[in-house]
């Protein structure tokens, strides 16, 4: 699959700028209207989802095609691989991405393994999407980041978007790809980012990482709500005269290690930003291939910002010390920068 | 709730049986065929030949009552006991017999064949059965969609997530419970309160009927009912099998671990593959005669599945990384040339 986007801006259809929201509402509304066998359904989904991400399409598509589920994550997601077994295209949504565990014997008994137990003769083509992260103070277990968990699971793809224009074409191309995929939506950039986003269709390619600010110094690799962090703390650096390189991975698994690879050994220095728990948390899995496979170019230890060994806070006080934020990254920067 | 009975244990069959002596036939057909691949898939295992088997000895009538209420263009939902089912339902038996000798050539079920593969974590898959189900409304087509599970897997939460979401929607399925009275060790009567499991699903607002699942006309009559409220849009049903586990739970079980022989033993006189024959033969429609051919037929047709399994070729190690995505990730690449080349 290769990218269908027009350069934003220059395209002949039209481009609004919009939020993080409106941008994988628009998706959703394109593969409806595009595809007869995209199914778009949850708890509370009908009535636009308690972030209004599906405003309108039920009006828009009809209720059998956009529809309320009973509040049963294992339900949703079994429900839909039943569907993606018989030939269609479901969309699951789970409200919080903290709220996929009752699901998890589906997830991981099932939604990775039918291709390969079946050697390719059932498949099971479906989307989860689940809001993740902290830092808007949602209540206790609303704020999780599970995506290790989730790239754990050998056959279901992971995609993390970090702005609108990403977001949609990388949700329509999950859709439209032959193997399930999980698509987490940072709660935190749901409307505090803006991007101009095409009209109409277009797909990003699933497994790619791109490089979104150049520079030498050392390369911050992160991806999701950590981009914009990892863009404040390179702002700042900058400042300073150290110009930091950033890796958006946008999908964990498949894992561009081609694109993380060729940076590090551009800069010789990497920092590892997520906001998950530390221990065994994806940055391990980032660090390890930088060990095994970059080690020749590194001039400093490869570093992890990330969540502390701990739940993610439900006390709104002092949550925001637990998210990784810009200070803490250019912590990390100048211990690599001194090594 | 009594169970549904058409057929007494000698062989007795009630007045007002829904089916003819030629349909009947058509059933003990299948149910000996049924049974003759179970025990000699046993012997199999017993020789080596296959891997860790869970047989089904007893429940034959309850698998095969069930599946012979489809047609072709309706699916099977199967657990890991269901072989009967699937073969009925169509499998080949050569592939029934490299699936459970765990060889990949077995694994991928024939193309158009709407069997869906074992499945071993309890109770899930009948939340597939009713997405399945459900599929056929959007796709305009009128399947419908039947599943198995245990006494021990109603336990499960994916049961009552599967019955309501099969209710709620109105899913064109039908959901059979084999209350064979065993999760391997532990007895029905410690696996819940109310034993009567047909009788949950007033609690989901669908119809529940219990069959006596060692009589083959009860419990094809009951799914034919069944599969036509589903195909006639009118939703679910939820059928409960009384039968009896007469083997092990697998091959690599011993029941006398936890159960007295003599436990078993009122279920012998019960045989679903006896009691039809003696049924039959009452009513002037088998005899001896054609039992032998029958049983040279199925014996035959077992060796010829033996020898086109043993013909499979040898599973490659670089199978491991393949199907793992539609396309191979660049690790898996990696791996699948390691693994080639030892």
């Amino acid at each position: 699959m290769v990218d269908t986007a027009q350069a934003p801006g220059k395209a002949q259809a039209g481009v609004r700028t919009m939020t993080m929201v409106k941008a994988i509402q628009d998706a959703l509304d394109v593969a409806l209207s595009e595809d007869p066998r995209v199914l778009l359904f949850g708890e509370d989904v009908g009535m636009g989802g308690v972030f209004r991400v599906s405003d309108g399409l039920r009006d828009k598509h009809g209720e059998a095609r956009v529809f309320d589920t009973p509040l049963a994550e294992a339900g949703i997601v079994g429900y839909g691989i039943g569907l993606a077994l018989a030939g269609m295209r479901p969309v699951a949504e789970i409200q919080f991405a903290g709220f996929l565990y009752p699901a998890l014997d589906q997830i991981l008994s099932h939604l990775g393994r039918y291709r390969h137990r079946t050697r390719g003769r059932f498949t099971v083509p479906m989307v989860i999407r689940a809001p993740y992260g902290g830092g808007v103070h949602t209540p206790e277990q609303h704020a999780d980041s599970p995506e290790a968990v989730l790239a754990h699971v050998p056959g279901v793809k992971v995609v993390i978007p970090s702005d609108p224009y990403r977001a949609k074409g990388l949700l329509l191309a999950a859709i439209r790809d032959p193997d399930p995929v999980f698509f987490l939506e940072s709660i935190k950039l749901y409307r505090s980012v803006k991007a101009e986003v095409p009209d109409g269709d277009y797909t990003l390619e699933l497994g790619k990482a791109r490089v979104v600010r150049e520079g030498n110094a050392a390369t911050l690799i992160a991806y999701g709500g950590m981009v914009e962090v990892c863009t404040k703390a390179a702002e700042v650096a900058a400042r300073e005269g150290v110009e930091l390189e950033i890796v958006d991975l946008e999908t964990l698994v498949p894992f561009d290690a081609d694109t993380v690879l060729a940076s590090v050994e551009k800069t010789g220095r990497a920092v590892v930003v997520y906001e998950a728990r530390k221990i065994g948390g994806f940055g391990a899995e980032i660090a390890a291939r930088l060990a095994e496979d970059a080690i020749w170019s590194l001039q400093a230890p490869v570093l992890r910002v990330a969540g502390w060994d701990a739940p993610y806070p439900p006390f709104s006080a002092i949550e925001h010390h637990y998210r990784p934020d810009a200070r803490r990254v250019l912590e990390a920067v100048r211990q690599v920068l001194a090594a | 709730m009594e169970p549904l009975r058409y057929i007494a244990e000698d062989g007795t069959a009630a007045d007002g049986l829904p089916f003819t002596a030629d349909e009947l036939v058509r059933g003990y057909r299948a149910v000996a065929r049924a049974r003759l691949f179970d025990d000699r898939a046993m012997t199999l295992q017993r020789q080596g030949k296959l891997g860790v088997y869970p047989p089904y000895r007893g429940q034959e009538a309850a698998q095969v009552g069930a599946v012979l209420a489809l047609g072709a263009s309706d699916w099977l939902v199967p657990s890991y006991r269901d072989t009967g089912a699937a073969i009925t339902h169509g499998l080949p038996l050569s592939q029934a017999i490299l699936y459970w000798r765990a060889d990949p050539a077995g694994w991928q079920f024939p193309e158009g064949l709407r069997v869906l593969p074992f499945y071993i974590p309890i109770a899930t898959q009948l939340l597939h059965a009713v997405g399945v189900a459900s599929a056929g409304r959007y796709r305009e087509e009128d399947w419908v969609a039947l599943t198995f599970i245990g006494d021990g897997g109603s336990s499960e939460g994916d049961f009552h997530e599967a019955l309501n979401f099969a209710a709620v929607y109105d899913a064109p399925v039908v959901l059979m419970v084999e209350n064979n009275g065993w999760a391997i060790s532990v007895p029905t009567e410690k696996q819940m309160k109310n034993p009567r499991i047909a009788e949950r699903a007033a609690g989901y607002g669908i119809p529940g009927v219990v069959v006596d699942g060692n009589d083959l006309a009860a419990v094809w009559h009951a799914s034919r009912e069944a599969v036509a409220r589903a195909r006639a849009g009118e939703g679910p049903t939820l059928i409960e099998a009384v039968t009896y586990r007469m083997g092990p739970h697998t091959s690599s079980d011993d029941p006398s671990r936890y159960r007295l022989e003599e436990q078993g033993k009122p279920w012998e006189a019960r045989d679903p593959v006896l009691r039809l024959r003696l049924a039959l033969a009452a009513m002037g429609a088998w005899d001896d005669a054609r039992e032998d051919a029958l049983q040279s037929e199925l014996k035959e047709e077992f060796q010829a599945a033996v020898r086109e399994a043993d013909a499979a070729p040898e599973p490659l190690p670089q199978q491991i990384v393949e199907q793992v995505f539609a396309e191979m990730t660049g690790d898996a690449r990696r791996a699948w040339e390691v693994l080639k080349h030892g």
